[in-house]
């Protein structure tokens, strides 16, 4: 089978699948507290039943709010069409794509705050002010890890045009290159891990369950919004968490057959998704002021592997 | 002989330590410092004749500039010893104290407890001085500050465990960089063929040192220089000094700073023969006199107005600490002129810091300007006071006199003679800070609400009154042995 | 494989004790690295002194350091902080510097295995920084024994069997200045009820 139409094997898998992931989490966390949990198909039915609802706006808000949701899926969903998805590279990926990546999720995450603003809610315009300070926490972070990498792909012999795109940098040889002395890149999945923390508004960075507005960051920008416009919301944020799983999951997989190497990105996704439950059900949220510090442990991190690879 | 310079301290401090009663500690520590001194002065003489005696496979092995400051150590042990019976006598009458700086009722630490580690702190010191093993020199000098830190902690007060606090954790740290300094020293000979059985490291380094990496070995002095260089309290590292001379009971005081800065100073010497033998001696020359000059104005800034007379004299030590490095980075006379200036200086701070003591017990403060009228109250105290005075802040008739005069000759001879005048100067601030807050305390009347006693335990005044005389002789008229050997000492690290 | 991995995991424990402000956590990650010691002397081929570095360094001095802090107050173990990452930017600094520094020396006959000098200079400085940056008196201690650690880690490639004796006095040296710091420690409680180096006022000029 040619490459790009593997590649779109999965990129449909991948859609198909992303909510599955919030059914597994919430699976787990049921388990872990002893209880017997929603089905694993659950968000496919919640999806299923706010796109049969009708839609309620508020009658001050503008376009910005109704197109919002729109906007926002069809980054998100672009943005996993330019990630390397079980070890095959996007065909649409070009030299610095990840940066493109980073900038359309950072548009998805725009027009949903613009959304929160338009509403002229006070709630919703305090998770917004949160929700773009984390983000701005965030962003250098990712960019220093995936300076990180492409540095060690530059060590490695390639060029420019080839180490700066993400079907290289998630392309696998990271897997094996600790494996032969280059520990300093074991700091690069918890450094992707904590980012999936952060941006996917998950415990403890965020509780998605909490119902005390206050404390809300993700949730509580999304109040006003019913029907179809939620579950587009709801549907890009279950491709949003696939999106980071998948990115970490990716530096795990070594070069091998191809069936071997989907069935071990699938897997590992999974076990994400059982990790982040695991998680879940064992810390509580973060008080705000402690979210930083988290986001700067991976900075930190980012920037020991950086200094290491680079300096040795 | 060498072993049992050794093993006689120990030993003693064992016995002391499990089963000491208070007064035979008291007893037993002025003879086995006796008999230490007669054993330091029989290898002292072997040395001077040229058969310098080895043990324990050449771990012991001492060389006259070793022997020099193992004598010095003994020697003012010994005179502590005896200034012992009559302090320790007085401490157990008072048994509650008080607190001069916070008023807290306090109580000491056992006797023996005291005694025994005494002793523990005389044998490291010895350990130091006859080693020409740089690691067992490491270690001896790390030996020399945990054993003496208990000793700092003798009045079981709040600045006292503060005072111990810093010089236990400022000497460590400072110690561990010497310990990576002597590393890099082996870093630098890394390649030479070593004998496996031959602990003679000193001579091994210094018949190689044309070998040695050259940066690395300037590494390694660096290392020392600040290492040691903290311990001896050169200045900017010599925080901890003040505070645990204030602090510590004055007959170790006399100790730390007569003995214990001393052997903090070898361990820099060692390193500065090997830099000289690798003919580097100008690159360690230059660390020397500017770290000596940088000590020498720290000390005058912090004397010059300073109330606290035990403080006065730590910071005088940091000065003269200051004086040794410049005389040995400037080499040639001036370097057989800081020899010298040790002996003087340990002599007589020794005499200074017991002497302390006695006004310490007589008047109850530390501030210099609360003391009036001591020719009046205590006699022999005062009169000696006033002659240490005069001998440490370096005016004739005193031995500190002639060495500080030789520094200045070889300053004068050195490629840069204008340094002299700095010299001077600070030495005649020095001088004047020092003589008014001493004049002040032994000139005006007897304080109203003084006992009219005047009487003096012999024991608390011999020993200053033996090492006073001992530097006026010094200063009068040096023996030939003995300036020969002070030569021999002097020669090994290039006077 | 499992020599870079002794090095990469003394390296991250360096930062983890930066990063801790916890001193219960910070007496783990010092046994932690006597641990990986022992070990590195173990591939290096010192087998007396693995045994001896993974009794004192391993067990010996943080059971020392954990015995003293159950006599204090549980709320006194905790280091106080004023920019939390501080500490870890100066450790990161220092580590930038060792590896720069490790660059432009020449060793001879390559003593030093790749890492090696950098990662024991980083743990040179993470002590130094531990010293200087906490107000505990109990953190002295941990950096003044990490410093001990990052020269001990220099020292090693220069071990020979003739040579034993005279680390085994160095670790019995820093054993007995770790369990005279510990009696200080128990001292300072006792009379500041605190063990907090900052109220250390009294003695100064």
């Amino acid at each position: 089978m040619s490459q790009p139409l593997l590649h779109a094997l999965h990129f449909v898998l991948a859609l198909l699948l992303s909510p599955l992931l919030f059914g597994i989490i919430n699976r787990v966390k049921a388990k872990v507290a002893g209880r017997h949990g929603k089905p694993l198909l659950q968000t496919y039915f919640d999806l299923i039943k706010l796109l049969r609802k009708g839609c309620v706006r508020s009658d001050c808000t503008t376009p910005v709010f109704t197109l919002a949701p729109c906007i926002q899926i069809s980054a998100t969903v672009l943005a996993l069409y330019f990630l390397p998805l079980g070890g095959v590279a996007s065909p649409a990926g070009f030299a610095g794509d990840f940066l493109l990546v980073s900038y359309l999720l950072a548009a998805g995450r725009f027009v949903i705050m613009l959304a929160a603003l338009d509403t002229g809610s006070s709630f919703e315009g305090m998770g917004a002010s949160r929700e773009a300070t984390f983000s701005a926490f965030a962003e250098p972070v990712l960019f220093l890890a995936m300076i990180v990498l492409t540095s060690f792909y530059m060590d490695l012999g390639h060029s420019e045009a080839y180490a700066f795109s993400l079907g290289t940098l998630f392309g696998g040889q990271s897997a094996l290159a600790w494996l032969n002395g280059k520990l300093e890149l074991l700091f690069i999945p918890p450094v992707f891990f904590l980012l999936l923390l952060v941006e996917n508004s998950r415990i403890p960075v965020d509780d998605p369950t909490t119902h005390l507005e206050l404390t809300m960051i993700h949730e509580v920008m999304i109040l006003d919004h019913s029907g179809p416009d939620l579950a587009l919301i709801l549907y890009a944020s279950t491709v949003k968490l696939w999106f980071f799983a998948s990115l970490i999951a990716s530096l795990f997989i070594p070069p091998m057959q191809i069936w071997q190497e989907s069935l071990l990105w699938l897997l590992l996704i999974f076990l994400l998704a059982v990790i982040l439950g695991l998680l879940e059900s064992s810390m509580a949220r973060l008080r705000l002021h402690r979210v930083p510090a988290l986001i700067g442990a991976a900075g930190m991190m980012a920037a020991l592997a950086l200094i290491l690879s680079q300096m040795r | 002989m060498l072993i049992a310079l050794l093993l006689l301290p120990v030993l003693t401090g064992l016995c002391m330590l499990f089963f000491g009663k208070a007064l035979l500690c008291r007893v037993a520590l002025p003879v086995m410092a006796l008999a230490h001194t007669l054993l330091s002065a029989l290898v002292a003489l072997s040395v001077y004749q040229g058969n310098a005696p080895r043990a324990l496979f050449g771990i012991l092995a001492p060389d006259p500039l070793g022997v020099l400051f193992l004598m010095l150590a003994s020697l003012l042990f010994l005179a502590v010893s005896v200034y012992a019976i009559s302090y320790l006598r007085e401490e157990e009458r008072i048994g509650l104290h008080t607190n001069i700086l916070d008023h807290g009722q306090f109580t000491n630490q056992p006797e023996r407890r005291f005694t025994a580690f005494l002793c523990f702190f005389l044998a490291s010191m010895s350990l130091v001085t006859m080693t020409p093993h740089m690691g067992v020199q490491w270690v001896s000098i790390e030996a020399t500050t945990l054993s003496s830190a208990p000793l700092i902690y003798f009045h079981r007060h709040k600045s006292s465990l503060e005072a111990t606090w810093k010089y236990l954790i400022i000497c460590s740290v400072g110690i561990a960089l010497a310990l990576l300094g002597n590393i890099l020293l082996s870093v630098a000979f890394y390649g030479e063929p070593v004998g496996e059985s031959d602990f003679d490291q000193l001579s091994f380094f210094l018949s190689h040192a044309d070998k040695a990496e050259a940066t690395w070995l300037k590494a390694a002095f660096v290392f020392l220089l600040v290492g040691y260089g903290a311990k001896m309290g050169l200045a900017p590292l010599h925080n901890w000094l003040p505070d645990a001379h204030s602090q510590a009971p004055s007959l170790v005081s006399a100790l730390l700073s007569g003995a214990l800065l001393n052997c903090a100073l070898l361990g820099i010497l060692r390193g500065h023969q090997i830099m000289l033998a690798a003919g580097l001696g100008d690159i360690s020359s230059q660390m020397l006199i500017f770290f000596g000059f940088f000590s020498l104005a720290t000390a005058a800034i912090f004397i010059v107005g300073q109330g606290h007379y035990k403080r006065m004299l730590a910071y005088s030590s940091v000065e003269h600490m200051g004086l040794l490095a410049l005389g040995i980075g400037f080499g040639g006379i001036a370097c057989q002129g800081a020899i010298f200036h040790a002996v003087c200086h340990s002599l007589t701070k020794c005499m200074l810091f017991l002497l302390s003591g006695n006004i310490l017990a007589r008047y109850h403060t530390y501030s210099s300007f609360d003391i009036r009228g001591m020719r009046w109250t205590m006699p022999f105290t005062g009169a000696l006071w006033t002659a240490g005075f005069f001998a440490i802040a370096g005016s004739p008739p005193f031995g500190l006199f002639v060495s500080e005069l030789l520094i200045a000759k070889g300053i004068l001879a050195s490629k840069a003679p204008w340094l002299a005048v700095p010299y001077l100067l600070l030495l005649a601030i020095l001088f004047v800070a020092l003589s008014v807050a001493v004049l002040r305390m032994v000139q005006g009347r007897r304080p109203i609400d003084m006992p009219k006693t005047t009487k003096e335990p012999l024991t608390s005044v011999l020993p200053p009154l033996i090492l006073g005389l001992a530097v006026l002789v010094l200063g009068v008229f040096v023996p030939a042995p003995l300036w020969s050997f002070l030569s021999k000492a002097a020669q090994l690290i290039g006077g | 494989m499992l020599f870079d991995s002794c090095l990469f995991l003394l390296l991250v424990s360096n930062f983890l004790l930066l990063a801790t402000p916890h001193i219960r956590q910070m007496t783990k990650y010092t046994a932690l690295q006597g641990i990986l010691l022992a070990l590195l002397l173990l591939l290096f081929g010192h087998t007396i002194l693995t045994v001896a570095v993974l009794l004192i360094k391993g067990i010996l001095l943080p059971g020392l350091l954990w015995h003293t802090q159950k006599r204090l107050p549980p709320d006194s173990l905790i280091c106080p902080r004023k920019l939390a990452a501080f500490d870890v930017v100066c450790g990161m600094a220092g580590l930038a510097f060792a590896i720069w520094l490790d660059d432009r020396l020449i060793v001879t006959q390559e003593l030093f295995p790749p890492l090696f000098l950098s990662l024991g200079l980083t743990t040179l400085f993470c002590g130094f920084i531990l010293i200087i940056g906490r107000i505990k008196a109990i953190t002295h201690v941990i950096g003044y024994l990490v410093a001990e650690n990052g020269i001990f880690l220099l020292g090693m490639p220069l071990m020979t069997k003739g040579t034993t004796w005279f680390e085994l006095a160095l670790l019995l040296d820093v054993f007995v200045a770790v369990f005279v710091m510990g009696i200080a420690i128990n001292r300072i409680s006792d009379s500041f009820a605190s063990i907090d180096v900052a109220r250390f006022r009294s003695l100064r000029d």
